[in-house]
């Protein structure tokens, strides 16, 4: 609870200072899109987030992304595919990756770290391939399927949400509940801290840890559709590159420790949307644009070194305030 | 004895500290002479651990003053405590075992050539080390080929290459067989007569009486009595350890025995796959397994247990025939297991007593997959109450509490399943002698209702006093059965080393 705190006022004050600097920021457009955006960053860093609390890592993510958007694409606009059969063999095709990776990472017990980086090599590369490495545009063929990525919802008068974040908002609860209401969320959990000790009460932890493969890479999918819709313009060798960083990044900023077994869902989106502000500052507030990865890369460490920080600072004040407690009930016996 | 003025070697006085929501120590105080062995016992939570880790430098106090040969020290680091010849002898090994004996002597402090590790020397320096602690074996072995006795050994060996005049060592015999225990002793007795002095943490009363020149207990974090060599007795220090007399150590009613509950036939364990083992364990009786560690008793309680798959050979609950896949299967068929190591297997240290107990039903409890906190919260608290856990609440980090606490957890977490066969591992390693008579009893309770036990244990006085038969293992096989009148020391001895 104390984290999400923590990072909703980073949030805060990031949005607070870049809107006292530039107030166009507020605007309704630049709004909108900062939404959208945290929202399709969000979807993925969910995913992310699932397989970070089992203690493992996914480094494929973008690269699940590019070939998702691209299979789409290709799907669509060469081989003329109907759009539900599409979504539905991309979508099966990012859940195969997922099942790909939990049995690797359980029944031939290959560490995370290494089948994720050699599937972030695979699927960039088959791409590629698929596409002849040449750019797919969805053109205005589709303009139906993209309001998936870019359509508006009105809420009150004028103002209107991006669809997007009504499915994200979705997705969220769903993973919430699943997280912090049934067996397997705390399955998960557990694994995270102790994964023999789960195994030893009789849980069969390969099913939740390959499950936890699934729902990352399916959500890596799924976002891959959508990233794909909104440029509207497949780049297979660019679309989703270095996104599991930001996934990655998101769930971290949000509460996930990469050790295991620690992480909520709201501190994740909060993460992505941290993120996804620093960049939209570093654009309208015109800091170069070069310096992007190094902005975001120290507010990760600052966020890193003050959780650590603040840690220690609660732990020795509350040792401190303890022993004065004990030292006055003595004291009253004494006198007693 | 020679002398070095009159202040004693070490001086502790008025020691607090706190933790989360536990108050450690308070005020404790205690003095250690040259050439003496300073026994420190006491039950679960009542600080040793925390007063030695202290001493050694691993934590700071929050209040106190620690004297060293009448000079006050400020003891903030395990670097400072090696620096005033402070070393602890952690209950878990502190050795990188991917390293030769010299490189972990050594660690640290290795002797240079030209910039680079002058391996000859380092070996040559450590022979005679290895020599005063009666280790006979190259300082060019791997630590990890060495048995859990030998590795202490090691560790004692690089206290004393440091110049160590005080050693601390806690619980040093909790995983050693009768054999290396018998060897600790002896370097014990040889370090105290070459001027080093030694304070002693264990909950093996026997060996207190066999080693100590004094005994300090603790009892709550505060000093609770001390006892002078001629004052040291079993009965001396459980009173001053429970705070009053424990009437009569367990003594196990008989009963009537039911039906075979569990059976193996002919079972090949991974570890051990000549020796085919057969057993039976009926409704009500505690059937215990004894051996020296290696024995391959750990190997068959997994292969029950389906955690190893077995190589051959069949298990039968209530006669029929049972397929382990994993310890799931071994669940649904009525078994539980409380594993060797508490800490690793048994528990998720990170998370909270509640967790922790409701782990192994929450399936069970739950409704298309979701949570049942009622159900839990209910777990929890009867757990709590009845097997004494002493915790300050459910929401407690399972981290945090004694050894003993932890393992009734473990226990609770299987008792809520009502398990009809209850195997055990070392059930009552490292913990004290209250927590180790609740466990007793409650296992005698859980027999008299007709739940089948099998458990291992290295303490023969522990197979002695709860077993209606023994079972003896050597070098993965069974060697032996003993049945009540039968089972004394000498007689699991002699099946346990192979004299048949």
């Amino acid at each position: 609870m104390k984290k999400i705190l923590g990072i909703l006022g980073l949030l805060i004050f990031v949005c607070s200072l870049t809107a006292i600097i530039n107030p166009n920021f507020l605007g309704a457009t630049n709004l909108f899109n900062t939404l959208r955006w945290t929202s399709l960053f969000g979807i993925i860093s969910i995913g992310v987030a699932f397989v970070i609390i089992t203690g493992g890592i996914d480094l494929s993510v973008g690269s699940t992304i590019g070939l998702v958007g691209t299979t789409l694409a290709y799907l669509l606009t060469v081989r003329h595919v109907s759009t539900p059969l599409a979504i539905l063999i991309v979508l099966g095709l990012s859940l195969l990756i997922g099942l790909f990776h939990g049995l690797l990472i359980t029944k031939v017990k290959l560490q995370p770290f290494i089948v994720t980086l050699c599937g972030l090599l695979l699927y960039r590369g088959a791409a590629r391939f698929i596409s002849n490495d040449q750019s797919l545009g969805f053109g205005s063929a589709f303009a139906g399927l993209r309001e998936l990525a870019i359509g508006k919802v009105p809420i009150i008068g004028s103002v209107t949400l991006p669809l997007p974040l009504l499915i994200m908002t979705g997705i969220g609860i769903i993973a919430a509940v699943f997280l912090h209401r049934t067996i397997y969320g705390r399955y998960l959990l557990a694994i995270g801290r102790n994964e023999t000790a789960v195994r030893f009460s009789g849980i069969r932890t390969d099913r939740i840890v390959i499950l936890a493969y699934v729902v990352c890479s399916l959500l890596a999918g799924f976002g891959g559709i959508l990233f794909a819709l909104d440029v509207n313009s497949v780049q297979p060798s660019g679309l989703g590159e270095a996104y599991e960083l930001y996934a990655i990044a998101g769930a971290v900023l949000g509460g996930c420790s990469l050790r295991g077994g620690e992480g909520s869902i709201t501190g994740v989106i909060i993460g992505a949307a941290v993120l996804r502000v620093l960049y939209n500052a570093i654009n309208i507030l015109g800091i170069p644009t070069m310096l992007e990865y190094s902005i975001i890369g120290f507010v990760l460490l600052a966020g890193a070194i003050a959780d650590e920080v603040v840690k220690r600072y609660a732990a020795k004040r509350k040792a401190a305030r303890e022993l004065l407690a004990d030292d006055s009930v003595r004291s009253d016996e004494a006198s007693a | 004895m020679p002398s070095f003025g009159d202040a004693p070697l070490l001086e502790v006085h008025g020691l607090s500290k706190r933790f989360p929501g536990v108050a450690a120590l308070r005020n404790v105080s205690l003095t250690l002479q040259r050439s003496e062995v300073l026994a420190v016992i006491g039950e679960n939570g009542a600080g040793k651990s925390t007063l030695m880790k202290i001493l050694a430098g691993v934590q700071t106090p929050d209040a106190g003053e620690i004297r060293l040969n009448g000079q006050t020290v400020r003891i903030d680091s395990v670097h400072t405590a090696e620096k005033l010849g402070i070393a602890l002898i952690h209950q878990e090994l502190n050795l990188a075992d991917n390293l030769t004996v010299a490189a972990n002597v050594f660690l640290g402090r290795e002797p240079l050539r030209f910039g680079l590790i002058d391996t000859k020397r380092m070996e040559r320096e450590t022979l005679p080390l290895l020599a005063q602690v009666g280790l006979d074996c190259s300082p060019a072995t791997l630590v990890q080929d060495l048995s859990l006795g030998c590795q202490q050994m090691v560790e004692i060996a690089k206290a004393l290459s440091v110049g160590a005049r005080v050693l601390i060592m806690d619980e040093p015999t909790s995983s050693l067989s009768q054999h290396e225990t018998d060897q600790l002793y002896a370097v014990v007795k040889d370090l105290r007569q070459r001027g080093v002095s030694i304070v002693y943490i264990s909950h093996r009363l026997g060996e207190v009486t066999e080693l100590a020149d004094r005994v300090v207990v603790l009892r709550d974090g505060q000093n609770a009595g001390e006892l002078s060599r001629v004052e040291i007795t079993h009965e001396a220090m459980i009173r001053l350890m429970v705070g009053r007399d424990l009437s009569q150590l367990y003594q196990r009613p008989s009963h009537t025995l039911g039906e075979p509950l569990l059976e193996a036939y002919k079972l090949r364990t991974q570890a051990n796959p000549r020796h085919a083992l057969s057993l039976a364990v009926r409704a009500g009786e505690i059937v215990g397994i004894a051996g020296l560690v290696g024995a391959g008793r750990t190997d068959l309680l997994r292969a029950l247990f389906g955690i190893d798959r077995a190589l051959g050979g069949t298990i039968r609950v209530e006669g029929k025939k049972v397929e382990l896949s994993g310890p799931h299967d071994a669940i649904e068929a009525g078994m539980a297991l409380v594993p060797e190591d508490r800490k690793q297997q048994g528990l998720v240290l990170g998370m909270t007593v509640r967790p922790n107990l409701s782990l192994a039903s929450l399936l069970r409890d739950s409704s298309r997959g979701l949570l049942n906190h009622a159900v839990e919260n209910e777990i929890t608290a009867t757990m709590i109450r009845d097997l004494n856990i002493r915790t300050p609440g459910p929401e407690q980090t399972a981290q945090f509490l004694s050894g003993g606490n932890q393992q009734k957890i473990v226990l609770g977490k299987w008792l809520a399943m009502k398990p009809r066969i209850l195997l055990l591992d070392e059930p009552t390693r490292g913990i004290d002698v209250g927590a180790k008579q609740e466990i007793y009893r409650l296992l005698d309770n859980l027999a008299a209702q007709g739940v089948a036990i099998l458990f291992v244990s290295s303490e023969m006085e522990e197979i002695i006093r709860l077993a209606d038969r023994a079972i003896v293992m050597h070098e993965g096989r069974i060697t032996g059965e003993l049945d009540r009148a039968a089972c004394s020391e000498e007689a699991i001895m002699r099946l346990a080393t192979g004299n048949l």
